[in-house]
């Protein structure tokens, strides 16, 4: 059976689920947008950034980071409420691969949590901050998918593990909040002790952040490109973890 | 081929700890039975339909299902089947359309081909006209058609039903017996229930495995097994039954006699004769009869023959033997 037609089939689940849950899109929009307007508004009054720019621009990819991973960890609930429903045993009774299955779940995670980021950049931009060029939005568009997917595979290969779907956002979030905080998000790590810089150059956020920043404002700690890589080998992992938890998942 | 059979399990086992939920099970079962698994909850039925739909894995012994092995091949053993699980496992928030369609896609139907499909098997379980309603606005027979629909999507040689009238009521689970005979005799698909309830094991079924404590311990047409026991089941609500046991016993009419659920238990030639001369004997030795049941041997007789309890609401401290006295006379 062909990897792409299971693969959308998952994807396409995804979607008319996230379609008919219209609080979960208000939700997941309303909340960055207060990010960047009071507290990146009220921050940036407060502090100036080294080289001109505005601490909202610098804050701005940085919310777009934090957003994708909130909503792309959690989206793994999914799993457990189809463990709950016990829709999950029909989809593991399928004659397909469980790869598949996981790699069709990210997909449709990814999508959403891209679609989320799109709002993002018009909530920047009326902030008077658009992406400077054609290819910069699409290095953003490339960051934002390649860091939904990571942290959606993430969130999956935990979940492949867990049962209890009211408890996985209190783990999650036990293990977001020191990435978001170590993602340079807020404040440059640069600028940072050594013991943290050292702890944030293990993050895989860290290099989605300055990756976006690097499109956006075309200054960053690192070439582009090494952000790109790293994180694309996070991504490899993530899928490998879970396509094996997927394997080993029980109904 | 005349040799294949639809489902053959070798000694299959199945351990949890020191828990043997299922206990080296021989099984054959022929294309186009409606093949029974009838036994208490906690028989481990639902365990045995798992392994041999590859949900989980064995720890001793093999089967083939669909003429895979289960452990080799357990791709082309989910091709070919069908499962109804006892748990709901649909999605309510799509429509009962669209658990169909996900159902098709998973399973390789192309465009038209799954489109024609799914009409069809809305149409056998009676479906067609709420297809397009989320599944949360569905009965639970409503649920349970849309779940045996989507079991037959593909196709399947075999279907498993794991305890498929659960929590319906009497007219739903009658709607859904005609559906499996329907079923079977239409779309031409091996059947494999399990379930608890003697009437439906009786009413559906071509043979009937007599399961408990993960063991076959009887097996045949259900005709033919209740057949066996020959004579009526006579049973007698008595204070301190253990205290008549041995005198019934004794008595040349009946054949077997013990203590279920309270009550004496007797399996006699004739039941109506020997109603008046078993109250005499209870009466002689200083008991009263509060009550007498007569009847024809039913499955669940058949069920209390070979492990001495009954099959319903079996309590944990049902399993523990009543004492010498409990045992058949021979």
């Amino acid at each position: 059976m062909a990897a792409t037609q299971v693969i959308y089939t998952m994807w396409l689940r995804e979607m008319k689920w996230f379609i008919r849950a219209k609080s979960r899109m208000a939700q997941s929009i309303v909340q960055p947008f207060l990010w960047l307007a009071i507290v990146g508004v009220g921050m940036s009054s407060a502090f100036t950034m080294p080289g001109g720019t505005s601490y909202l621009q610098f804050m701005a990819p940085g919310i777009i980071g934090m957003s994708l991973i909130f909503s792309s960890t959690m989206l793994g609930v999914s799993v457990l409420w189809d463990k709950q429903f016990g829709f999950m045993k029909e989809i593991l009774v399928a004659p397909v691969s469980r790869t598949h299955i996981m790699l069709g779940k990210a997909l449709g995670g990814m999508t959403i949590s891209v679609l989320q980021g799109v709002i993002l950049i018009f909530a920047v931009g009326l902030f008077g901050f658009w992406p400077p060029s054609v290819i910069a939005l699409l290095q953003i568009l490339v960051f934002m998918a390649l860091v939904s997917l990571s942290f959606v595979s993430l969130g999956l290969a935990i979940a492949a593990r867990m049962e209890d779907p009211i408890a996985f956002p209190v783990v999650m979030n036990f293990l977001i909040m020191p990435l978001f905080f170590l993602s340079g998000a807020l404040f440059p790590i640069s600028m940072a002790p050594a013991w943290m810089k050292a702890a944030a150059s293990l993050n895989p956020l860290m290099y989605g952040v300055d990756g976006l920043r690097a499109a956006f404002l075309g200054t960053s700690q690192y070439p582009i490109l090494v952000d790109f890589g790293i994180l694309l080998m996070f991504f490899v992992a993530m899928i490998l973890i879970g396509g094996y938890l997927f394997k080993k998942m029980k109904a | 081929m005349k040799n294949s059979y639809a489902i053959e399990t070798r000694g299959l086992t199945k351990k949890y700890g020191d828990l043997t939920a299922v206990n080296r099970v021989n099984l054959k079962i022929n294309p186009g039975e409606i093949f029974g698994l009838l036994g208490p909850n906690g028989a481990g039925k639902t365990t045995l339909i798992h392994m041999l739909s590859t949900i989980l894995p064995p720890t001793g012994g093999t089967a083939k299902v669909g003429g895979s092995d289960i452990r080799k091949n357990p791709d082309s053993v989910r091709r070919a089947i069908g499962i109804v699980f006892q748990e709901p496992s649909l999605d309510n928030r799509l429509t009962g359309k669209e658990n169909l369609d996900f159902h098709g896609r998973m399973y390789g139907l192309a465009g038209t081909q799954r489109e024609e499909r799914i009409k069809e098997v809305l149409k056998i379980v009676g479906l067609s006209e709420r297809a397009g309603n989320l599944v949360q606005n569905y009965s639970g027979g409503m649920k349970r058609r849309l779940e045996m629909a989507r079991g037959l999507m593909h196709r399947p040689q075999i279907l498993f039903l794991d305890e498929p009238t659960l929590g319906l009521d009497p007219q739903t689970r009658r709607a859904v017996w005609d559906q499996i005979r329907m079923l079977n005799t239409v779309e031409k698909v091996t059947i494999i229930l399990t379930t608890h309830y003697i009437e439906e094991a009786d009413y559906l079924c071509n043979r009937v495995a007599i399961f408990d404590r993960g063991r076959i311990v009887e097996l045949g047409a259900p005709k033919a097994l209740k057949d066996a026991l020959k004579g009526d089941i006579v049973s007698l609500r008595v204070a301190t039954p253990e205290k008549f046991l041995k005198v019934l016993q004794k008595a040349p009419f009946v054949k077997n006699a013990k203590v279920v659920d309270d009550s004496l238990y007797l399996r006699v030639d004739n039941g109506e004769r020997a109603i008046p001369r078993l109250i005499e004997i209870v009466a002689a030795n200083g008991g009263q009869v509060q009550g007498a049941n007569l009847s024809r041997p039913t499955l669940e007789d058949v069920f209390i023959k070979h492990t001495g309890k009954t099959i319903r609401e079996e309590k944990p401290d049902n399993r523990v033997p009543f004492g010498p006295g409990s045992h058949w006379r021979r």
